[in-house]
């Protein structure tokens, strides 16, 4: 009796307390956050480390600001951040992709920058800013924090041991390469099955022959990609591939990486993004840069650059004070400089002193750039440029397709958006 | 009229009991099984409304939009389909992977299915080491697609894989190949792989199949003459059909519904160059953005996704209805 009596009791007290703390926590969440707290959104997981000494860096002259970096999956982020977004939510500041929509679909979400805000953007080269420029509009959004370079990587002893050093023009390449491919070594660790893997060889090995001005000619709708700069670029990359890994159509980007991190490769086309990878798999390699061999001497010499990423104040950000502050540091040589030698990335930032020779060679290549045409250009709508480009070339490096049809397919594909190629 | 008669007739037993149970225990019996019945079906029912059907009706709306990534523009009516199924640059995608699905399920139902056949009727006929065996046909079906994706992607690697390996030492050299990179072989290669993980399930179902049919069929056959062919495909083949139902539509729906294995051993876009695009991999790569060079494109993803969803489940309920009519024909 008693005892029926104490149970609806006990549930009632039970469930008022659940209410009680309910009501609270709804009362928590309902009490603004500190004008001082803010929160960045980043894909950078592996970075978080190094974004709580940047932080605390930042926090020594600006103390009253409490800055809460979270990480996402990279391949999830554009979804979480734009669902975000779209819902008026979201982090005060976040880490946009560059070009294009900058990874946020449209301007409304972000807040407009310029030089009276932020004056630190002075610091930047004015590609670096363009990479921040949103298509739609034209007006900068976020401060640019990285760069990576298209260039070849190479191995000091293979080299040595085969007797030959980093070539100046294509030829040149040539004969390297077949010094080291008749002393047993590949001369390439480069596959082609990952298609994305592609484009970065056109970058690496190509960008001094295709040439800034023949990027200039078809943003201005002068050239397209029949051109004979491009076209007879391409047809080299099909004198040179049979100097990749053995087998090279089916080998994928992690077994390409393999080859050279394992010291089986000479050299590597690819991004200035792989020497902290190489170095991680393989501390002891001794890493030499070049930039893409010229046709012929006297020829300028390039690299491909393009920008990576950049950090935006969201507009629907409760404390955009606060967010300017902290995007004002990410602006300084300061933090550029704790950024690459921290991370081994490229900070675009002038006046970056690198630990790192490397990246300080890379940092140098960088003055001699043209941009890595199609992610800079070309990949705003579908088919995005890169999808041709990389599609194409893996098919012509197959065999299955002429330089000179890839450059017609690319120009197709591009001329149902791109309105100087609808002639 | 007629009412409390029909009442009476319902409840008949709580109502004419002579034990005194009352009006009201009746009523709160009566609640407490709605209550029950309730129980079991609501929550099932609030998963799938939230889960199965909000989405879909979500997708459904969405693809009737224009999308900036992931930002919904304005209301355009149809033109995201008649994009993906006619526009310029769509179409020749659509179509492509399309024919690339037909080309798995078809294959498929071809190497995996007969292969499960066969190996059910081997284990069927209980040789010895049957029980292991029938253990290891299945023990891949519990794999992840993930780690199978991986295994064979090592397994095919030109240089270093088992499989070129093999063929180098049992004198078939010229064989060797780079599986996953040549447009021949790309998708082939993925089906055997696919056969391989799921081989286990149509063996499994037709070992069910074949242990209903009655001992007496077979040991007429067998007094009638029939050799082990005649067996298999006069007797028992024709008596597993609805076995075959069963693994036909599932296999249909997988085969058009591909996408973690080719995600995992051919890129998100289907390499090399497009050869072993399915519609799996083009939607998704469309809606979502290949992070290595495309765009999020969330209108047309979805016009794919609901075509996708329209075809599969008309077809498969076509071939459900068809085989259901087979079978009781036999």
């Amino acid at each position: 009796m008693s005892d029926q009596n104490r149970r609806p009791s006990r549930l009632r007290r039970m469930l008022s307390r659940v209410a009680l703390g309910v009501f609270a926590a709804t009362l928590l969440a309902q009490v603004p956050a500190r004008a001082e707290d803010i929160t960045v959104w980043s894909w950078r997981q592996e970075d978080k480390a190094a974004y709580a000494r940047f932080i605390a860096a930042f926090r020594k002259t600006h103390p009253e600001i409490n800055v809460k970096f979270e990480a996402f999956e990279a391949a999830n982020y554009n979804t979480v951040l734009s669902t975000a977004l779209a819902g008026g939510t979201g982090p005060d500041i976040v880490q946009a992709r560059s070009y294009g929509t900058l990874g946020v679909g449209k301007p409304d979400y972000l807040v407009p920058l310029d030089k009276t805000m932020v004056p630190e953007l002075a610091n930047f080269p004015d590609s670096a800013l363009a990479a921040e420029t949103m298509r739609a509009d034209g007006k900068l959004y976020a401060v640019p924090l990285a760069s990576q370079t298209m260039l070849v990587i190479y191995n000091k002893e293979l080299f040595e041991k085969a007797g030959v050093t980093p070539p100046a023009t294509w030829d040149e390449l040539m004969t390297v390469s077949k010094t080291l491919k008749d002393k047993g070594i590949t001369p390439f660790g480069n596959g082609t099955a990952t298609s994305w893997q592609n484009e970065t060889i056109v970058g690496a090995l190509l960008a001094s022959q295709i040439g800034k001005p023949f990027e200039q000619d078809v943003l201005a709708g002068k050239a397209d990609f029949t051109d004979a700069r491009f076209v007879g670029a391409l047809t080299k990359l099909n004198e040179i591939k049979d100097y990749f890994a053995p087998n090279f159509s089916g080998v994928d980007y992690a077994a390409s990486q393999q080859l050279f991190a394992a010291g089986r490769a000479a050299m590597f086309a690819g991004g200035s993004f792989e020497i902290a990878n190489f170095l991680r798999q393989n501390p002891k390699l001794k890493l030499g840069l070049f930039a893409s061999p010229v046709a012929k001497a006297g020829d300028q010499r390039l690299v491909a650059l393009y920008y990576d990423g950049g950090y935006a104040i969201n507009a629907a950000s409760k404390n955009k004070d606060a967010a300017l502050k902290f995007l004002r540091f990410l602006g300084t040589p300061e933090f550029g400089t704790a950024f690459s030698n921290d991370l081994q990335n490229i900070s675009p930032i002038k006046g970056v002193s690198f630990e790192n020779p490397l990246l300080k060679e890379v940092a140098a290549l960088n003055g001699s750039a043209m941009s890595y045409i199609m992610l800079v250009n070309f990949r705003y709508q579908e088919p995005t440029g890169s999808v041709l480009l990389q599609a194409g070339v893996q098919k012509m490096l197959a065999g299955k397709a002429t330089p000179a049809e890839v450059g017609a397919d690319i120009t197709k594909g591009i001329a149902t958006y791109y309105a100087p190629f609808r002639k | 009229m007629s009412e409390p008669g029909r009442q009476r007739d319902a409840a008949p037993i709580a109502a004419r009991s002579v034990d005194g149970m009352t009006t009201s225990f009746r009523v709160r019996e009566r609640r407490k099984r709605a209550a029950w019945i309730a129980f079991l079906i609501v929550p099932p029912m609030a998963v799938m409304l939230v889960f199965v059907v909000w989405p879909l009706l979500l997708a459904l709306s969405s693809a009737f939009y224009r999308w900036e990534g992931m930002a919904q523009g304005e209301f355009i009516g149809l033109r995201n389909f008649r994009d993906v199924l006619f526009g310029e640059h769509f179409a020749a995608l659509t179509w492509r992977a399309f024919r690339h699905n037909l080309f798995v399920f078809v294959a498929l139902f071809v190497v995996q299915n007969t292969a499960g056949f066969l190996l059910a009727w081997l284990i069927y006929r209980e040789p010895y080491g049957y029980r292991f065996h029938r253990v290891a046909i299945f023990m891949p079906v519990i794999l992840s697609t993930v780690l199978v994706g991986f295994l064979w992607k090592l397994f095919l690697d030109p240089n270093f894989g088992i499989v070129n390996q093999l063929l180098e030492m049992t004198g078939l050299g010229a064989l060797r190949q780079p599986w996953l990179g040549q447009e021949t072989t790309a998708l082939p290669a993925l089906v055997l792989a696919n056969a391989w993980h799921w081989v286990g399930f149509p063996a499994l179902v037709y070992l069910a199949g074949m242990q209903r049919i009655p001992r007496e069929i077979l040991e007429a056959a067998k007094l009638d003459g029939c050799n082990g062919w005649q067996m298999l495909t006069r007797v028992v083949w024709p008596l597993v059909t609805p076995s075959t139902t069963i693994t036909l539509t599932l296999l249909f729906i997988g085969a058009f519904n591909w996408f973690e294995l080719p995600y995992i051993m051919a890129g998100i876009d289907g390499s090399p160059y497009g050869s072993t695009d399915v519609l799996g991999l083009y939607f998704y790569r469309t809606a979502f953005g290949n992070q290595t060079a495309g765009i999020q494109d969330f209108g047309h993803g979805n016009a794919l996704a609901v075509l996708m969803f329209l075809f599969i489940a008309a077809f498969a309920t076509v071939i459900t209805q068809y085989l259901r009519k087979r079978e009781i024909a036999l």
